[in-house]
């Protein structure tokens, strides 16, 4: 191990054990550094597949946090969040594989290449099922503020609910889609 | 939706985490697990009726030490297979010398035995039997194995899967050995040794299905 990814190893290693004793603003700096690393690891892997690397990172983020409990503080994080980033790709491959075993993937469907370069930070798989269980006062301001870019005021005056219940609405529909995580969806 | 957006999502809803989790939820299956195969056993099977002089005996307890000891080492193993990241270390040849011993030591028996003698050591009289009734007994211990497996991460699911395996049919031995009458360790060597892996090869097998997450 170089000094460098050692460092890096125990600075991430630090901000994941306090994210597991309950510091959020440590684990939510812990989980953006990672993203970074995972986006770097399966951009390198998936040179024919960029559109997949943006899903790719998030189910791992999500892999990472519903299965934070499997980490012990006394573990290498690297070889942890490997194991897991390498375990996400072989499963998304694999799953890819078998889709296309299944149906030809250029099928006439012209949707296939009109999309292909919208924006590759936006993944929409699982995100927007879950978004559907939430009620309205606090999906209409997540939908609006934070997947549509409105600004509160914005959102407010699209939904007619006032500024505060906007920003109450995202912070608590928040919480809310975290819990639906938790539990597994 | 946005990556930073899903990292704000995950981050406003961690809690605090335990540490142990891992060893934790496989010890729970045991508590479970055990009970019930100690119970199906008494039910169906009925414990050894000369169990009081058994004790005695040295290879009683050497019947029982082979599979406690197998439990115990795919317990850790199980363990270790659960969490993302974490080698086996020495643990799959620790396992293999057990196995070696038991088969050294029948070896032996047999070498020293009349030779009219050995193939009642080899048949017993529940050859036929006892591979079965340790798979039967292995049942509780397997699903719950499985159902804690499957709250933690294993990444190799076949390996996991004959981990937890053989955890159960370990175990699912070591409770039979209160049954079971035969007392001669090439027996052991060879009919708790198929008993142990039908449930590891069952949980090879179906560690891919099962396990995904």
């Amino acid at each position: 191990m170089t000094i460098h990814s050692h460092m890096k190893e125990e600075h991430l290693r630090e901000l994941m054990v306090r994210g597991l004793g309950g510091d959020q603003a440590a684990y939510a700096a812990f989980l953006k550094e990672l993203s970074t690393h995972l986006r770097a690891f399966f951009r390198r892997r998936l040179v024919r597949l960029p559109d997949e690397v943006e899903d790719l990172v998030q189910e791992t983020l999500l892999a990472v946090h519903n299965q934070r409990h499997t980490y012990e503080r006394d573990q290498p994080l690297t070889a942890w969040v490997h194991a897991i980033a390498r375990y996400k790709l072989i499963d998304m491959l694999r799953r890819r594989a078998n889709h296309e075993a299944l149906n030809d993937p250029l099928d006439d469907e012209p949707g296939v290449l009109a999309h292909s370069d919208t924006e590759a930070v936006d993944a929409q798989r699982d995100v927007a099922r879950l978004l559907e269980q939430l009620p309205d006062r606090h999906r209409l301001p997540i939908l609006y503020v934070k997947l549509n870019g409105l600004s509160v005021a914005e959102a407010a005056h699209a939904t007619g609910m006032s500024e505060s219940a906007i920003k109450i609405g995202v912070h608590r529909g928040f919480k809310a889609l975290a819990a639906l995580i938790r539990s597994g969806k | 939706m946005r990556t930073d957006d899903l990292i704000a999502m995950l981050a406003a809803g961690a809690s605090r985490v335990e540490p142990g989790a891992s060893s934790r939820r496989l010890r729970r299956a045991l508590v479970w697990g055990m009970p019930c195969a100690a119970l199906l056993m008494a039910v169906f099977l009925g414990v050894r009726p000369d169990l009081r002089e058994a004790v005695l005996l040295p290879m009683f307890w050497l019947k029982l030490l082979f599979p406690v000891s197998v439990a115990a080492l795919s317990f850790a193993l199980a363990q270790r297979l659960s969490r993302p990241g974490v080698r086996m270390g020495r643990l799959p040849g620790a396992l293999g010398s057990i196995f070696i011993a038991l088969w050294l030591f029948g070896a032996a028996a047999l070498g020293l035995a009349a030779p009219s003698e050995r193939g009642e050591m080899l048949l017993g009289e529940s050859w036929n039997s006892c591979p079965f009734n340790i798979a039967l007994l292995s049942l509780p211990l397997f699903a719950t194995a499985m159902w804690a497996m499957k709250g933690l991460a294993p990444t190799r699911l076949s390996m996991a899967g004959a981990a937890a395996g053989l955890l159960a049919g370990a175990a699912g031995a070591a409770v039979y050995a209160l049954h079971c009458p035969e007392m001669q360790a090439p027996f052991l060597g060879i009919w708790y040794v198929a008993g142990m892996l039908i449930p590891t090869a069952a949980g090879a097998l179906a560690g891919p299905k099962l396990l995904r997450w």
